[in-house]
């Protein structure tokens, strides 16, 4: 039996039904069901510890990143007879502290893989915007860009124009974006192609609303899900690239630390020091990994259909269940 | 099917031409040429007849005009690092990395195909969650340091593989692997939710229900609606491979193929030898494109070459 109490409090709690409320609520559902997912957990911490170590990197680091003793040079990890305590996962070729070095090269990470993220999905999806909402001469003209970019594999290109102009973070980001923005252009499309002869869209038209607002307000929500998932894919495959061009030695330079860059420094030493190899590429592989697996739960748990699906399977398994 | 070759080949030509187009406009007008390929302490005399003998001196639509002239000649001019025509060089490094690409993408659909379909037949099973855990750590694994793991594990610890160097057939082992495994993943991936699509097409259950074998339903009826998507990816994955992959690993063991061409020319400076690369990479990437579209032709009698 309800208390009179409770009756009221649920009623006032009914009162808030402005979007704070429902933000709330959907935020904390959102957690529930992460908490039922325990990969896309996994995926989610992997990603909130890299913000973290990004954000507190000066103070999570045992040493100084950039100086080294050369006394300390290729001290192997604390578990090994001849490591210490003081480099838990050995020093390098300078003498410098592994540990503190992929700690430090969360920074670059997290930094090119958000600036080429924003970058190339502002552009690609104001492109795909325009393509699918204006159609005719403006949709062809960008899609055979599209088309003619994806067809040639962005690597060679890449370190072609790295390789003239100076290599740096901000040349990195802006190739990795050039490389990468036809791809939301294409799906940005191909949602607005599919939502553009819905009734709604048609009513909003008929009613007098100008391009600008029926395109942010009634088709652009319907690109958040989809958008989303796609941008964390990309976050991925942007921290591959730049691990890729940096131990190329066309993207991120010595003396900042990035991880693909210590491992390209350090197979030099492939044959006395495993150490310096092994654990930035580490540190690449478990936050591609981290943030594939948030990607793919985010896949399921932000599509509307997806989730219909999911929930039909759901309850034909109880009842089923039920049944026996 | 004559109009579909005219079609294809047409924009075949036109991401060639876009690749030209970019590597001009990156080497001409962002950066100087002259900086790039003469030493720093070049005297400004001696820039200034660099730039006359190599003519860029003249208006850069001369320059271009130019320069297309001479790529459809196939006219590279010659290696500042080697002294010998680009297209001398380039033409001889190229097979070298076409026996590291083939038999790499032959083992990826060999490795790929089963793994797929056996994970498909049970979704949510043993073997399922096994290849979707192995494919996950293998699209997040960046290849360089694959290359590197093989290295540090098959020549240094266990010394059953030479580390470095090309040649023999014990030097392919570790790049073929490197090229491989990561691409296995993804097509295991796609071949998987594509069998899990169509097993649950109706065709499927009618063709059970009439007393066909399960074998053949899922071998032949399925696999070959599945194989479209697969087709699709595998001939990105070859195009990847040729035109980006490689470099890396190549790089890693030091073959001597059309890649690890690229990263010595860049080393060295060498433009016109890394013009004269990406532009053959570009037309293979073109030809394994059109290559594609016509198997897709063979699997899919419904496809339309148009």
């Amino acid at each position: 039996m309800r208390t009179q109490e409770q009756v009221r409090a649920r009623r006032r709690r009914e009162l808030l039904r402005g979007r704070p409320y429902e933000v709330l609520r959907s935020l904390r559902s959102a957690l529930y069901e992460l908490w039922g997912d325990k990969v896309g957990l996994f995926g989610l911490l992997v990603v909130l510890g890299l913000v973290f170590v990004a954000i507190f990197a000066p103070l999570l680091a045992p040493h100084d990143p950039a100086v080294g003793r050369l006394q300390d040079r290729l001290t192997p990890p604390f578990w090994s007879a001849e490591g210490s305590t003081r480099f838990l996962l050995g020093t390098d070729e300078q003498g410098r502290d592994i540990l503190s070095r992929i700690i430090f090269g969360t920074r670059v990470t997290i930094l090119v893989g958000g600036s080429v993220v924003l970058l190339a999905g502002t552009f690609g999806t104001l492109m795909g915007l325009i393509a699918g909402y204006k159609g005719g001469r403006w949709d062809s003209i960008i899609m055979r860009v599209v088309d003619t970019q994806v067809a040639f594999p962005g690597l060679l290109l890449a370190l072609v124009i790295l390789a003239v102009i100076q290599p740096s973070v901000t040349s990195v980001i802006v190739v990795l974006a050039i490389n990468g923005w036809m791809v939301y252009a294409r799906m940005t499309r191909g949602v607005v192609l599919s939502v553009k002869e819905t009734p709604y869209v048609d009513a909003a038209e008929i009613v007098g609303c100008r391009p600008r607002r029926v395109i942010l307000r009634h088709i652009l929500p319907n690109l958040a899900s989809p958008l989303l998932t796609l941008a964390v894919l990309e976050f991925a495959r942007i921290i591959l690239a730049e691990a890729a061009l940096s131990f190329l030695g066309l993207g991120i330079q010595p003396p900042q630390a990035s991880w693909g860059l210590m491992v390209s420094q350090g197979k030099n030493y492939l044959f006395n020091a495993w150490w310096l190899v092994t654990f930035p590429g580490l540190a690449i592989a478990l936050t591609v990994l981290g943030v594939n697996l948030l990607a793919s739960w985010l896949r399921v748990a932000a599509d509307p259909q997806e989730r219909e699906k999911r929930f039909a399977a759901a309850t034909s398994q109880r009842a089923t269940q039920g049944a026996v | 099917m004559g109009r579909f070759a005219v079609r294809r080949i047409a924009q075949g030509l036109i991401v060639i031409f876009g690749v030209t187009v970019v590597v001009f406009v990156v080497t001409r007008l962002v950066g100087d040429p002259v900086d790039v390929l003469l030493p720093l302490e070049a005297t400004e005399q001696q820039r200034r007849e660099f730039e006359h003998r190599l003519g860029f001196d003249r208006p850069i639509p001369v320059q271009f005009v130019d320069y297309v002239e001479d790529l459809t000649r196939f006219d590279f001019g010659e290696s500042f690092w080697q002294h010998r025509p680009v297209m001398e060089i380039v033409l001889e490094h190229l097979p070298r990395t076409f026996t590291l690409v083939i038999p790499a993408m032959l083992l990826m659909v060999v490795l790929a195909v089963p793994l797929g379909v056996l994970a498909a037949l049970r979704p949510g099973g043993l073997l399922d969650r096994v290849t979707v855990v192995l494919s996950l750590i293998g699209l997040s694994i960046p290849q360089f340091w694959l290359a590197l793991l093989f290295i540090l594990v098959l020549a240094v610890e266990l010394r059953i593989l030479p580390p470095l160097g090309g040649g023999s057939a014990a030097h392919m082992v570790m790049p073929v692997l490197s090229l491989a495994l990561p691409a296995v993943g993804r097509l295991a991936m796609i071949v998987r939710s594509s069998m899990i699509d169509e097993l649950n097409q109706q065709y499927v259950k009618m063709a059970l229900a009439k007393g066909m074998p399960y074998a053949r339903v899922v071998g032949v009826h399925a696999l070959r609606n599945a194989s479209i998507p697969a087709l699709t990816l595998s001939g990105w994955e070859f195009i990847r491979a040729l035109a980006g992959y490689s470099v890396i690993v190549e790089y890693v063991f030091q073959w001597p193929g059309v890649g690890f061409l690229a990263m010595q020319s860049i080393e060295r400076q060498d433009l016109f030898l890394l013009q004269g690369i990406v532009f053959v990479v570009a037309v293979m990437v073109v030809i394994v494109n059109i290559i594609v579209d016509i198997l897709y032709k063979a699997v899919d009698p419904r496809v339309k070459l148009a």
